[in-house]
C-alpha cells in the first residue's frame, strides 16, 4: 500500500485479505461486492432461505449453539440476548447499531460499504428467529458512502422480494428502515441509540433495565445488535453452528474483524481467527502488520478501541480471548488496536484520547461531564509543561470520582506491578466517563516518568498548612 | 427561507410513514432541511415540529445535540480533519496547521469566499488510513500537505462537483419502500399479537 495523492475514492484500501477463513469478508475482493447481482452469485440469501425452511425457534437455537459473541464491545452472545425479551409482549423491534465511532475502530463501515446485502440478510434472519416485527438500521451520520450503499441495497432487495411483505413468498414479513444519525459518539451506547431513534437527544437511559430487550424502543422489547454480529448470521445459517464453532475456540468461536492502526508497517483491517490469534501475530506476523515502522521498538498499544486500558510488549502473547485479556487488565472491546512506537510522546497520546471522551460526554452524569473536562484540562496543562507535581495526583483523584476503587491496568515486569483485572466500577450510566480516565490511568501507571519529566513547577505550600 | 419545499414535504411524509411514531423522523427531516438550505433555519425547525408533532423548541433541543447540524451558514465544502488517536500519531496536527495556513482560517472558520469551512473532527473510522479527512463526509485518506493542496485546487476549480455535493447532502441515494412491497409501520399500542411466523412451523 502506497500513499494516495488526492486520496482514493470510494474505497478505503484498508482491508487486507489473507489465507484465513473468511466468514464476513468473503466478498470484499470483488469490485462490485455491494451489488445484489454479485451477492446472489456468491451464496447470497441462501442462509435466509435455509432459515425460513425451519421453525423460528430452531433458527434461534442454531445461533445460540454457535455462541456468536456480540462484536460491538461488550461481547455478549447474540443468541442469549435475543432470549431476554419478555414473553408475550408485542411488538418487538430490531435496532442495528451501525453508529461505529470508537477511536481506532472500523469494520462496520467496511461491512456496510462493501457487503450491505450480507447485513440485510443477517437482519432478516435475526427478525425471523426472535419474532421482531420491524428493523431499524441506524448508520452513523458521517458515513455517507455506507448510507448510500445500504439504501441502494435495500431498494434492490425490496424490489426483488427479499425484504418487505411475504419474503420469498413465505408468511415472514418485515420492513427494514434505514435510519441515520448526525454526529454523536455516545449514541453508540444502545439506550442512547434508542433515544436518538425516537427523535431525542442521544443520552443513555438510566439503568435498570439493563437491557433494552426488556424495555427499549417506544417502551417495547428491542434487540440492539452490532453490524458485524448480524453479518455473521448468513454464513452461520448456510453452514451450521458446528462449522462455525469449528473455527476459533469454544469460548470465542468464529472470526472477528480487527483494525490495526498507528505505528505498524502495514496498518489494515484483518479478519482473524477468534480466540487463537495473538497480539504478537497481529503486530509482527508476515500476513498481518509485519512489525513496527522503521524497525522501531514497540512502546505500548491499545488492544480494544480507545476505551481499553493499554498494554505494553509484556502482553504481546495474549490471544484474542476475553477470558484472558480481562484478567490481564484490559478488554477486546470493538476490535481495534492502536500501536505506539518508541518515538511516541505518551502524555500527548493520552491527551488525544481523553480529549475525545471529554468532548463526547453527553452531559447527563456529573462525574463524566465535569470529570472528563477536568482530566482534559489538567492533562493538557501537564503536556504543555505548565503542570505542577500535584497535578498527577489530582488526575488520579478526578478519575476516582468517575470510577471508585481499584482501576484495571496491565502488569509490567520492569516496574514490578501486577495486573488489576477488567472491568471497573463506575459512577456513571455509560462508559464514556470511565473511558476518559482509561488513557490517563494507563499512561500514568505505565509511563509515570514521562509525566514527571514534564513537570516544571513545584506545588505551593497549601494555605491550610501555613495556618497551622 | 426556509420552510421545507413542497417536494421536501412529500419526501418528509414518506419518511415519517416508515416509523411507528412520527417523532422518530426528526433527525432524517433535519438532514432534509440542511440539504435544502445548507444549514438549519428556525423556520425549518418549526416546520419539522409541525410535521412530527413537536414544538420547535423540542426540535431544536434534538438538533443542537448533534454536531452535523449547523445553525448558521458554513462553506460549500466542510472539511473535517480527524485529530483523534491514530491520526494524531500519524501527523494530524501538522496537517491541521498546514490546512489553516493554506486556507487562511483557523479551525472553525470559513473562508471569505464562502467556499471552505475548516473543522477539527473526532474519529472518522478510517484509522488505518491516517491521517484522514472528510469533505462533506466524503473521505480522503493518508493526507499529506501536498495532496491537501491538490484537493483544495481541485475543489476550487470545480473538478469534484459530481463526486462531492454541496454541504447539506450526506447520502446522495434515498431509501424508497414500494407501496406494494412494504409491510408498513404500526403504532406499538395497536399490536397485540406476536408475528404470524412464530407458529412453530417453518415459514417456507
Amino acid at each position: 500500500m502506497t500513499s494516495n495523492p488526492g486520496g482514493t475514492w470510494p474505497h478505503a484500501p484498508g482491508f487486507i485479505v489473507g489465507d484465513r477463513p473468511q466468514i464476513v469478508t468473503s466478498r470484499f475482493e470483488y469490485e462490485d461486492s455491494y451489488t445484489l447481482q454479485r451477492y446472489l452469485a456468491t451464496d447470497g440469501y441462501v442462509g435466509l432461505r435455509a432459515a425460513l425452511g425451519r421453525p423460528a425457534t430452531e433458527v434461534h437455537d442454531e445461533v445460540k449453539n454457535a455462541t456468536v459473541l456480540g462484536r460491538g464491545g461488550a461481547g455478549f452472545p447474540a443468541g442469549n440476548k435475543w432470549g431476554l425479551t419478555p414473553q408475550g409482549v408485542w411488538p418487538r423491534y430490531l435496532v442495528v447499531n451501525g453508529d461505529e465511532s470508537e477511536p481506532g475502530t472500523y469494520k462496520d463501515r467496511l461491512l456496510m460499504e462493501r457487503d450491505p446485502h450480507q447485513l440485510i440478510e443477517g437482519c432478516l434472519i435475526a427478525c425471523y428467529a426472535a419474532g421482531l416485527s420491524q428493523c431499524f438500521l441506524y448508520i452513523r451520520g458521517e458515513m455517507a458512502l455506507a448510507q448510500e450503499r445500504v439504501a441502494t441495497a435495500l431498494n434492490e432487495a425490496y424490489a426483488a422480494g427479499y425484504v418487505g411483505k411475504n419474503i420469498l413468498g413465505s408468511k415472514f414479513s418485515v420492513d427494514i428502515v434505514l435510519h441515520w444519525g448526525a454526529g454523536a459518539y455516545v449514541v453508540g451506547e444502545e439506550t442512547a441509540l434508542i433515544e436518538s431513534l425516537e427523535g431525542n437527544r442521544g443520552m443513555p437511559r438510566l439503568k435498570p433495565p439493563y437491557f433494552p430487550a426488556a424495555i427499549g424502543l417506544y417502551g417495547q422489547p428491542t434487540i440492539v445488535n452490532n453490524v458485524e454480529t448480524l453479518a455473521n448470521l448468513p454464513w452461520l445459517l448456510r453452514n451450521g453452528a458446528a462449522a462455525y464453532t469449528a473455527i476459533g475456540t469454544a469460548t470465542s468461536p468464529g472470526t472477528r474483524m480487527v483494525a490495526v492502526s498507528g505505528h505498524v508497517k502495514r496498518p489494515g483491517v484483518y479478519e482473524i481467527i477468534n480466540g487463537i490469534t495473538t497480539f504478537r501475530d497481529l503486530l509482527y506476523g508476515e500476513e498481518f502488520c509485519q512489525g513496527i515502522r522503521n524497525g522501531n521498538e514497540l512502546k505500548a498499544f491499545v488492544p480494544g478501541g480507545g476505551s481499553a486500558p493499554w498494554f505494553t510488549p509484556d502482553q504481546l502473547d495474549l490471544p484474542f480471548e476475553a477470558s484472558q485479556v480481562g484478567p490481564a487488565g484490559s478488554m477486546l472491546g470493538s476490535g481495534a488496536i492502536m500501536v505506539m512506537d518508541s518515538t511516541t510522546d505518551i502524555p500527548r497520546a493520552a491527551l488525544t484520547l481523553t480529549r475525545f471522551y471529554a468532548h463526547e460526554s453527553c452531559g447527563k452524569c456529573t462525574p463524566c461531564r465535569e470529570g472528563g473536562t477536568w482530566l482534559e484540562r489538567i492533562l493538557s496543562r501537564v503536556v504543555d509543561g505548565k503542570g505542577t507535581d500535584a497535578d498527577l495526583d489530582q488526575l488520579m483523584e478526578v478519575g476516582e470520582s468517575i470510577c471508585p476503587g481499584s482501576f484495571p491496568h496491565a502488569s509490567n515486569e520492569k516496574l514490578g506491578i501486577a495486573a488489576v483485572p477488567f472491568p471497573y466500577r463506575m459512577n456513571t450510566i455509560c462508559f464514556v466517563g470511565p473511558s476518559a480516565y482509561v488513557p490517563v490511568h494507563s499512561a500514568l501507571t505505565l509511563f509515570r516518568d514521562e509525566f514527571e519529566a514534564r513537570i516544571t513547577k513545584r506545588t505551593l505550600i497549601p494555605v491550610t498548612a501555613v495556618a497551622q | 427561507m426556509a420552510r421545507l419545499t413542497e417536494e421536501n414535504v412529500r419526501l418528509a411524509r414518506e419518511i415519517i410513514g416508515r416509523y411507528p411514531k412520527a417523532r422518530s423522523a426528526t433527525i432524517p427531516l433535519l438532514h432534509l432541511a440542511q440539504e435544502q438550505d445548507g444549514y438549519i433555519t428556525n423556520d425549518a425547525m418549526a416546520h419539522i415540529g409541525e410535521l412530527v408533532g413537536a414544538t420547535s423548541a423540542e426540535v431544536y433541543g434534538t438538533a443542537s445535540f448533534y454536531e452535523m447540524f449547523k445553525f448558521e451558514p458554513v462553506g460549500k465544502y466542510l472539511i473535517n480533519i480527524c485529530g483523534t488517536m491514530s491520526c494524531a500519531l500519524m501527523g494530524a496536527e501538522e496537517l491541521m496547521h498546514h490546512a489553516e495556513s493554506r486556507l487562511g482560517v483557523h479551525m472553525g472558520g470559513t473562508t471569505p469566499d464562502g467556499l471552505f469551512t475548516l473543522e477539527k473532527a473526532e474519529c472518522q473510522a478510517a484509522c488505518t488510513e491516517a491521517p484522514c479527512l472528510q469533505v462533506n463526509y466524503r473521505y480522503r485518506f493518508r493526507v499529506t500537505s501536498e495532496n491537501f493542496d491538490t484537493l483544495i485546487d481541485q475543489l476550487q476549480a470545480g473538478e469534484l462537483t459530481s463526486e462531492i455535493p454541496a454541504h447539506g447532502t450526506v447520502a446522495a441515494v434515498r431509501q424508497h419502500i414500494p407501496a406494494d412491497r412494504g409491510v408498513g409501520a404500526v403504532a406499538p399500542e395497536d399490536v397485540t399479537e406476536g408475528p404470524a411466523w412464530l407458529d412453530g412451523k417453518a415459514a417456507l
